[in-house]
């Protein structure tokens, strides 16, 4: 392939890439570009945005976070359960989720920055053991109102109206997810073009010696990257039993990869070539397409595990294959 | 194929008006060198004076902007390295190591080409291989034996085997890239004696070296290079040490670069038995404002370590170190600059930049808190900022955005300096900031810290270019293995006294 090929391909290859799927899946049916069903697609790819939003900050630090996917799942059976086990007000509900994601985050780093294991293992660890916990914590059962406990009883508390509003009420006509996810996208873009920390981290992510030789406390931003990625991930935990109405275990275990090829089509929006939010909201956006799309062609769900394989991989490939050659170049 | 003939053609290698540019930085000025086949031409400058790069546009490592290259008054184009080699240029590298292939015997290194290359069959013969690589090492005059493996030589020996190699692809012009450096007397005799049976095969050799008594030994023609120009030319019979010395230095020192006075007053910074592992070991100093402090040594002599353990990228196992009177002991790098202490490290692309990001993020970072409020960053201020220090510190860039990467050595140095230059420092320590660095950069450099010793800052220059040290430093202090055996004032050594004691208590220096 020619070098300008390349780069053109580089640059806009992703936006590119969306336009035609878009278009074929428009042209394949012609219930797919109504607004009713893009609203259905943005809806349905907030949750995955914020632990995107979070792998975007992990990786913008130069590390990674395996750790997300179970974190989502904790903290949709936490949501779920403090309300149908305990009855406790939304805010709690909300809240303790939260902390819970943060305290993961804690982890990751106390791990990372502290014991120096690297950032794959270590979030691999502890990403088996949220998941053994939240399993745990609900004994393999699925969360759902008046559950059938145990002990032969039924649980006293139900998914309330309030919270289930959060995932699937709407303001103006706008699913609220989706109102949450642009205000996420946009405050986290900021959060990197001009907060001091988000350029720190962006500095960091670059060459983490010499950022530390400019007097940057490297340690400390790394630890909060993670506890933001524990809690973007605790977002979409929250968000998803919100959306679904129950607690279901095991529900962030696909949203790791999702997130993770959102984030490396990110890397090749517009050629930035490194993690960025806007880039991670149209990967993600790509990839709500594609399984709605392939939905409506009734593909079956496990074959969409396939494609967004596939996704990940051509994502790869074009940012590697860039990134190498202007090493080499 | 190596062939019958001992002798091949003489010829005559010409490259003319040869013009280079890095990032708008003119490397090469108009460079006319030639070379003859049997002949050797020693090609001599001080650090930067254009002859590395002279070179990499001969072997095809870089495409000049200007000028062109000619055997024989045929135009060749060299855009590559396997182009130079078409031709039959070749360029032996310092590091002999990534020229050869570690696990595979001396004859199959040197006829590396014939295995990789389709013609001559699929078979190997290997008989015949290894007696045509022993002719060729006969020829040349070299025992050794072929079938052993090249990770077992030694440096000098794998040295010989890469020349032996070239003889062996029928190279008729040789680049040899200071080969003598890492040799000890008995391997570089053997190696110029190599450079005999060279020529008398009618190749001809750029011969680089520092060491002026063995080019006046091996050499027919010289020509010395000076801030990216020819200053000399001549045959090696009709010249002498002292002139070429001249030729290579131009004006001394103090007159290039003219130290700036400034007043000297309190101590600032005094350490007292700072010792870490192996490297340092006891370091009492002191550097008062307005003073500029050499640190020299060998390599190897733990100046980097000191410098880091002053600035906290290591921590101190013993010893004090009192800024302003206040006792400091800096556990990372933050806790350095915030006690008022910073360094420009030796290692600029890994430690002193960030080579991805902008010039603009680059100078900021250290001090983006008195350029935010409320943790929001202020891009007016910070763009006032950035561009009064590129303009104070004259770094050429085009704009500020542009990645450090694009910019040349000597402008990210002074990126490295000019992120600090607005801090509270009290201290500024420099390591080795001229390695690298173009002649006009490095003046820059000079006047910078010289101005900084003039606001009242204390400065700790670290080198192993003495000098620098004696042209620039109030105080040199010489470190040896980890220790400071010898301090003298200004004016008080010479680059004969430095090197003296900064090589102290070791064998070569009898």
């Amino acid at each position: 392939m020619n070098n300008r090929l390349l780069q053109f391909s580089f640059k806009y290859g992703a936006i590119i890439f969306i336009g035609i799927v878009l278009l074929f899946f428009s042209l394949y049916n012609q219930y797919f570009f109504t607004y009713n069903n893009l609203a259905d697609i943005l809806r349905s790819i907030s949750i995955v945005t914020f632990v995107a939003i979070g792998v975007t900050i992990s990786l913008t630090v130069d590390g990674f976070d395996l750790s997300v996917g179970s974190t989502v799942s904790l903290a949709t059976v936490l949501s779920a359960t403090l309300m149908v086990w305990f009855q406790m007000p939304l805010v709690l509900v909300i809240v303790i989720p939260l902390v819970f994601g943060a305290i993961v985050g804690l982890i990751n780093a106390f791990l990372i920055v502290k014991v120096r294991i690297p950032d794959l293992l270590a979030t691999l660890a502890v990403m088996y053991i949220v998941s053994g916990v939240h399993k745990t914590y609900t004994k393999g059962y699925s969360i759902y109102s008046n559950m059938q406990m145990q002990d032969g009883t039924k649980a006293p508390g139900v998914m309330t109206k309030e919270f289930l509003w959060i995932g699937q009420g709407k303001l103006l006509g706008v699913p609220f997810p989706v109102i949450l996810m642009v205000i996420a996208v946009v405050a986290a873009h900021l959060f990197f073009k001009y907060t001091r920390l988000g350029r720190q981290m962006i500095m960091m992510g670059g060459n983490e010696e010499a950022a530390r030789l400019s007097g940057l406390r490297v340690k400390r931003v790394r630890t909060y990257a993670y506890v933001a990625s524990g809690v973007l991930a605790a977002i979409g935990g929250i968000l998803f039993a919100a959306r679904v109405g129950n607690g279901q275990v095991d529900a962030g275990s696909p949203m790791l990869m999702e997130a993770v090829a959102a984030v490396f089509v990110g890397y090749s929006v517009f050629g930035a070539g490194r993690p960025n939010v806007i880039g991670t909201f149209f990967g993600a956006i790509l990839i709500g397409v594609l399984v709605n799309g392939m939905t409506m062609l009734n593909v079956e769900y496990y074959t969409t595990d396939i494609i967004k394989g596939a996704v990940l991989v051509l994502a790869l490939a074009v940012t590697f294959i860039h990134l190498n050659r202007r090493k080499n170049g | 194929m190596v062939s019958g003939q001992p002798v091949r053609t003489a010829r005559l290698l010409r490259m003319s008006g040869i013009g280079k540019s890095f990032a708008g930085v003119a490397a090469l000025k108009n460079v006319d060198f030639e070379l003859r086949g049997g002949e050797v031409h020693a090609l001599l400058g001080a650090n930067g004076a254009g002859k590395s790069t002279l070179m990499k546009i001969l072997s095809g490592a870089y495409e000049g902007d200007e000028g062109t290259i000619e055997i024989d008054g045929q135009t060749l184009l060299v855009r590559s390295p396997a182009d130079a080699k078409k031709n039959g240029i070749h360029c032996v590298y310092q590091e002999v190591d990534t020229s050869l292939v570690q696990h595979l015997s001396v004859a199959e290194n040197i006829m590396l080409d014939r295995l990789a290359s389709s013609e001559g069959g699929k078979w190997i013969s290997w008989g015949k291989l290894n007696e045509e690589a022993a002719q060729v090492l006969a020829r040349l005059g070299l025992q050794i034996d072929v079938l052993r493996s090249v990770s077992e030589l030694t440096l000098a020996e794998k040295q010989l085997v890469l020349i032996a190699r070239l003889f062996a692809q029928e190279a008729k012009f040789v680049i040899l890239d200071e080969p003598t450096a890492p040799l000890s007397m008995e391997e570089a005799d053997r190696l110029f004696s190599l450079m005999e049976g060279l020529k008398a095969a009618g190749i001809g050799i750029v011969f680089i070296s520092h060491r002026l008594p063995e080019v006046f030994r091996v050499s027919d023609r010289i020509t010395v290079m000076r801030d990216g120009g020819v200053v000399m030319n001549e045959p090696a019979a009709e010249t002498d040490a002292g002139a070429v010395i001249r030729a290579m230095l131009g004006k001394s020192f103090e007159e290039e670069y003219p130290k700036l006075e400034a007043s000297i007053g309190e101590p600032l910074l005094v350490t007292r038995g700072l010792a870490a592992g192996r490297r340092v070991r006891g370091v009492d100093l002191t550097v008062r404002s307005g003073e500029i402090v050499a640190v020299v040594g060998l390599v190897g002599a733990g100046k980097t370590e000191l410098s880091r353990l002053l600035f906290g990228a290591d921590v101190a196992e013993k010893g004090t170190i009192e800024l302003g009177g206040k006792n400091i002991l800096p556990r990372s790098p933050a806790e350095g600059v915030e006690a008022g202490i910073v360094l420009v490290p030796e290692e600029r692309r890994k430690e002193g930049i960030l080579v991805r990001e902008s010039v603009l993020h680059n100078l900021s970072l250290p001090i983006l808190r008195s350029l935010s409020r409320f943790s929001l960053i202020s891009g007016a201020k910070e763009r006032r900022y950035a561009e009064n220090v590129i303009g104070r510190l004259g770094i050429k860039a085009s704009h500020p955005e542009i990645a450090t990467a694009f910019l040349s050595g000597g402008n990210q140095q002074k990126v490295a300096i000019g992120k600090w230059t607005s801090t509270d420092a009290k201290i500024f320590m420099f390591d080795e900031p001229t390695k690298g660095v173009d002649i006009g950069a490095k003046r820059d450099i000079f006047r910078i810290i010289g101005e900084l010793a003039q606001q009242g800052k204390g400065i700790l220059y670290l080198t192993c270019e003495f000098a620098e040290a004696l042209g620039l430093a109030d105080r040199i202090l010489v470190l040896c293995d980890g220790e400071i055996v010898r301090s003298f004032d200004r004016g008080e050594a010479t680059q004969e006294d430095l090197l003296y004691y900064a090589s102290a208590g070791k064998e070569e220096l009898a």
